[in-house]
């Protein structure tokens, strides 16, 4: 018999665009609340905080506030279980010094310069997407053939990953990150997909190119691990695709269902870009950051939080709090976007945040460009939001033109 | 009295926000992928802006600073 599936963690909790009212009226009462996120997830204390201050107080220190399971600065200063081998590499585990070791070894290969590389290769994925939409016919899912059709093959172009090998790598990759599999299955495509990264690592060792991963190998290959490597391979696949298929078909459906806003960033670069932070923020398709470990005991938006707990930053609660924004709940492509954290605060603030940035850009004003006529195929109330995954999006976008 | 504009490049976590949100005063090495400037002494017409860069830069990197005619 199939287990009943899991609840929804809380802090995860969706209506359509906004938080869930019962994350609101967490968040009414305090900038830091005591919860416990899912039933049944123990007593051990959990932390949500939901002030814009807050989170960016949390994010922004990494002296008392630590992200790794693994090798974690406690208390005592003892360190913890060593990282197992899936975990290596996946930055956002881990603290200073190591992380600081890594980070600055892949920020050169992030700047906004080396993403404008990639720009006509991201044209040329988003132009044969829309070619499939074309082809479908009418209606068509946007979110099959559009939202999450484009990240992937972007990120082979990032990674380096030969255009033969791309659909085999994107099934196996998404098995090994699919978190409804059953265990047996997922480790077997878990297996798979860590040899080819393995082989993919080694011909660039051997024979680097000019892509990102030939260039790190060329520049740090001596202090790189193949482990290292590896997991950094998958750290850009989990950062890079419901996080942008999140925003490629959510932002769709609030621009359809915004007319007004939606002929604002039509045809105006400049106004799409701006469009595109107030989207981030109003969106905030992740949920939250990698949760923070308490390294000291301290106050934190009038709570006592002791070293050992638990805290949890909620994205779209900071996103939508009237101290970052004077009306949060209105999206207004118009206005001068705010600091929002939609890519995070601190040390920790997303790696791929230009290249993000350049795909939203280019997704929305070719799809926009392209289907002058775009609607929904289906009633607003019918469209089915995805909640079960590290990022919210929606499940399908039918669409005609 | 003018603006002094002082970077951490230790602290810059190279996101690239301030030269996106302010290409006439910051740019990025292609170095380290992190804050260079342009410009230390902004004129006063990019004040406002300069202090936008500075509240969204995730690190608390870029800082604000007096400069009056003293310190020359
Ligand atoms: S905003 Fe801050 S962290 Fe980002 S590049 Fe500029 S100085 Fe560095």
């Amino acid at each position: 018999m199939p287990n009943e599936p899991a609840p929804v963690p809380v802090h995860t909790r969706r209506t359509r665009f906004d938080p869930a009212d019962e994350l609101r009226r967490l968040s009414a009462g305090g900038p830091v609340t005591r919860v416990s996120l899912a039933p049944g997830a123990g007593d051990r204390p959990l932390w949500l905080v939901t002030g814009y201050h807050e989170v960016r107080q949390v994010l922004g220190d990494q002296v008392r506030f630590s992200t790794s399971r693994f090798g974690a600065r406690t208390p005592g200063g003892t360190s913890k279980t060593q990282r197992p081998d899936d975990g290596i590499g996946l930055l956002m585990d881990y603290d200073p010094p190591e992380h600081t070791r890594l980070r600055k070894m892949l920020t050169p290969e992030f700047t906004v310069r080396r993403m404008r590389r990639l720009r006509p290769r991201i044209e040329a994925i988003v132009t044969e997407c829309l070619d499939a939409v074309e082809r479908a016919g009418q209606p068509a899912d946007l979110v099959g053939l559009f939202a999450a059709a484009v990240p992937g093959p972007v990120l082979c172009e990032l990674i380096g990953v030969p255009r033969d090998d791309r659909d085999d790598f994107l099934r196996r990759c998404h098995a090994h990150l699919e978190t409804g599999k059953e265990r047996g299955e997922r480790a077997a495509a878990g297996t798979a997909f860590t040899r080819y990264l393995a082989a993919l690592v080694a011909r660039q060792r051997k024979d680097p190119d000019e892509g990102f991963l030939g260039m790190l190998v060329r520049d740090h290959g001596e202090e790189f691990t193949d482990k290292e490597l590896r997991g950094i391979c998958v750290l850009l696949m989990l950062a890079g695709l419901d996080n942008i298929s999140g925003m490629l078909g959510l932002g769709t459906l609030a621009l359809l269902e915004n007319p007004g806003q939606l002929a604002v960033v039509r045809d105006d670069p400049a106004a799409l870009d701006r469009g595109i932070e107030e989207l981030l923020r109003y969106l905030s398709v992740p949920h939250a950051p990698t949760p923070r470990t308490a390294v000291e005991d301290m106050t934190l938006g009038g709570k006592r939080i002791r070293a050992g707990d638990t805290l949890v930053c909620s994205i779209p609660l900071a996103n939508r709090d009237p101290a970052l924004i004077d009306e949060p709940d209105r999206l207004d492509l118009t206005r001068e976007p705010g600091p929002h954290v939609a890519f995070g605060h601190g040390i920790h603030h997303c790696l791929g945040a230009a290249l993000a940035r350049m795909e939203l850009r280019i997704g929305y004003a070719e799809l926009l460009r392209r289907f002058p006529g775009l609607r929904l195929a289906i009633p607003a109330e019918d469209v089915e939001f995805r909640v079960r995954s590290t990022a919210y999006g929606v499940e399908r976008l039918p669409v005609t033109w | 009295m003018s603006m002094e504009i002082r970077v951490d490049r230790e602290r810059c976590a190279g996101s690239s926000l301030c030269m996106s949100y302010l290409p006439a005063v910051f740019d990025q090495s292609d170095d380290d992928g992190k804050v260079l400037l342009r410009t230390p002494v902004p004129g006063a017409d990019v004040a406002e802006a300069v202090k936008g860069a500075a509240a969204r830069c995730p690190t608390g990197a870029i800082t604000l600073h007096a400069r009056d005619a003293q310190d020359a």
